[in-house]
């Protein structure tokens, strides 16, 4: 039996179509899920992502426990101050995707994927065994709405932001305020790659905020929007997917995500869970396994996660989709995927995906393919 | 709950078939009750026409943002249309999956077999809608 949200009953009254997702019964769609990606692109979408972890790590020595856990410097990070970062195994491979919240000096937030957020949980409390640090799981208390799209940030001010100037909130930027009233920590993140905020509420105030954004957004084209378009979004603005780029069995260099990984300075060194695994995975990216490309298909079949890349000519699989799905934006079918690290591509190359036993030929671009115009 | 005319007859793979009581030539699109399932239709392929088709047969496929599925043949004989419409505007089955959606038309050869009238097909697709 799935997990319901809060907004359980608000995704029914709209009439949407449930899916189940990670253990939770979440909206797919509510509507047309491309109209739903274009709001988002030219107005702005609201999305239920309360499925998501909430895992607050306290304590005096909060920010050296995240240090020696996580692949990146948390201490470094400044309060009210966000960071997309790396839960990985011993052995280098990545367990979770998540972004990290500092909202004191000794308390930080930890966002990760739903069907990670036991094991994050429970590998961030025993990572923080021997400090002086406190890990909590606090998802079930937790709701997560997410406004994104160019007019988001006109629409909470049309919802009545208090105790809290939102204007000077930068891109990963957090801090507490009251938004139609309801006490939230308001993030400037989101999986889009458009601009927008991100809500953390007590669950209590869920469907409540949910009607004043619904209300407040409306002159502006608000509207809510499902995990499919999150999907198709978070695809075009090339960003993976636990699950589909990301898993137990790559490195953060294999998905082309080294950046995040923090050895600290050479006179400094620092030590985290998984550094030496990682630092060979470092030391071989000039030969490197495999690499995260994006694909974009000339016809009109859509290549889809699990298929193989192949060379057109010989039929040879040089690679495996990772994610893929008809772009709303481009208007054709995009992927991405990983190609065995000696497969040059680009358009000469000749590539093609195994659409059920049929070549369709593809392109390989940079990725993102959508980029916002700032 | 979506709309299952009363004069057509369906199949259990989703297909509606027109035309059955008139003639030898009938007309096979996809239900709205699939379309709603499928979400928006990206992609549709259709037997050509000239082709014989066998009642049961996988004939086409249909991709949606999250799903691509076969399309059955529910009945047998040789298409004699096809709908390009449809075959360059795929939403046509989202926004008109018992008009302008139509998929193709097949001049029968034998009885049409085993189909659903409206009430069973009403029937078989509610509950886990």
């Amino acid at each position: 039996m799935s997990q319901t949200t809060p907004l359980h009953g608000v995704h029914e009254s709209l009439g949407a179509t449930m899916v189940d997702f990670a253990g939770w019964l979440m909206p797919l769609r509510y509507g047309s899920e491309s109209a739903e990606h274009r709001a988002v692109r030219a107005a702005a979408g609201l999305f239920d992502l309360s499925h998501m972890g909430e895992i607050f790590v306290t304590g005096r020595e909060a920010a050296a426990a995240l240090d020696h856990a996580l692949v990146s410097r948390l201490s470094a990070l400044k309060v009210r101050r966000a960071r997309y970062t790396m839960l990985c195994a011993p052995d280098g491979g990545v367990l979770d995707d998540l972004i990290v919240y500092r909202l004191a000096e000794e308390e930080f937030l930890v966002v990760a994927n739903a069907a990670n957020a036991d094991r994050v949980a429970a590998e961030l409390a025993a990572r923080a065994e021997g400090f002086d640090a406190a890990v909590a799981d606090r998802s079930a208390a937790y709701a997560l709405l997410a406004v994104q799209g160019p007019r988001s940030a006109e629409i909470l001010a049309a919802a009545g932001v208090g105790d809290a100037d939102l204007g000077g909130l930068r891109y990963y930027g957090v801090q507490p305020a009251k938004v139609a009233g309801i006490g939230a920590l308001v993030a400037r993140t989101g999986y889009t790659g458009e601009d927008g905020f991100e809500l953390f509420i007590a669950a209590d105030d869920a469907a409540g905020l949910w009607r004043a954004l619904t209300a407040a957004g409306e002159p502006y084209g608000l509207r809510p929007a499902g995990l499919a378009a999150r999907d198709t979004l978070r695809l075009e603005a090339g960003m993976p997917l636990y699950g589909n780029e990301l898993t137990a069995e790559l490195t953060p260099f294999d998905a082309g995500l080294g950046r995040v990984v923090d050895f600290g300075d050479d006179d400094e060194a620092r030590d985290f869970v998984g550094r030496a695994a990682l630092e060979a995975a470092r030391d071989a990216a000039d030969a490197p396994r495999r690499r995260l490309v994006g694909l974009v298909s000339r016809g009109r079949r859509v290549p889809r996660h699990g298929y193989p890349v192949v060379n057109a000519a010989d039929g040879t699989v040089v690679g495996e989709v990772t994610s893929g799905a008809p772009s709303p934006t481009l208007g054709r079918p995009i992927a991405m995927a990983y190609l065995a690290g000696d497969v040059t591509g680009g358009p000469a190359d000749g590539l093609a995906v195994d659409i059920r036993g049929r070549h369709e030929p593809v392109d390989v671009v940079d990725l993102p393919f959508y980029r916002r115009n700032t | 709950m979506s709309s299952i005319p009363e004069e057509l007859g369906y199949s259990k793979e989703h297909e509606w078939v027109a035309g059955l009581d008139d003639g030898r030539v009938v007309t096979v699109g996809i239900t709205a009750y699939a379309a709603e399932q499928l979400g928006d239709v990206v992609y549709v392929s259709v037997p050509e026409e000239g082709s014989t088709v066998e009642a049961g047969d996988a004939v086409g496929e249909v991709e949606s943002t999250k799903s691509v599925s076969d399309i059955y043949s529910p009945v047998s004989g040789e298409v004699v249309e096809v709908n390009q419409a449809v075959v360059d505007d795929p939403s046509l089955i989202n926004s008109d999956p018992y008009g302008e959606g139509w998929l193709f038309k097949v001049r029968t050869t034998g009885e049409a077999e085993d189909l659903l009238s409206a009430e069973e097909y009403a029937a078989l697709t509610s509950g886990d809608s």
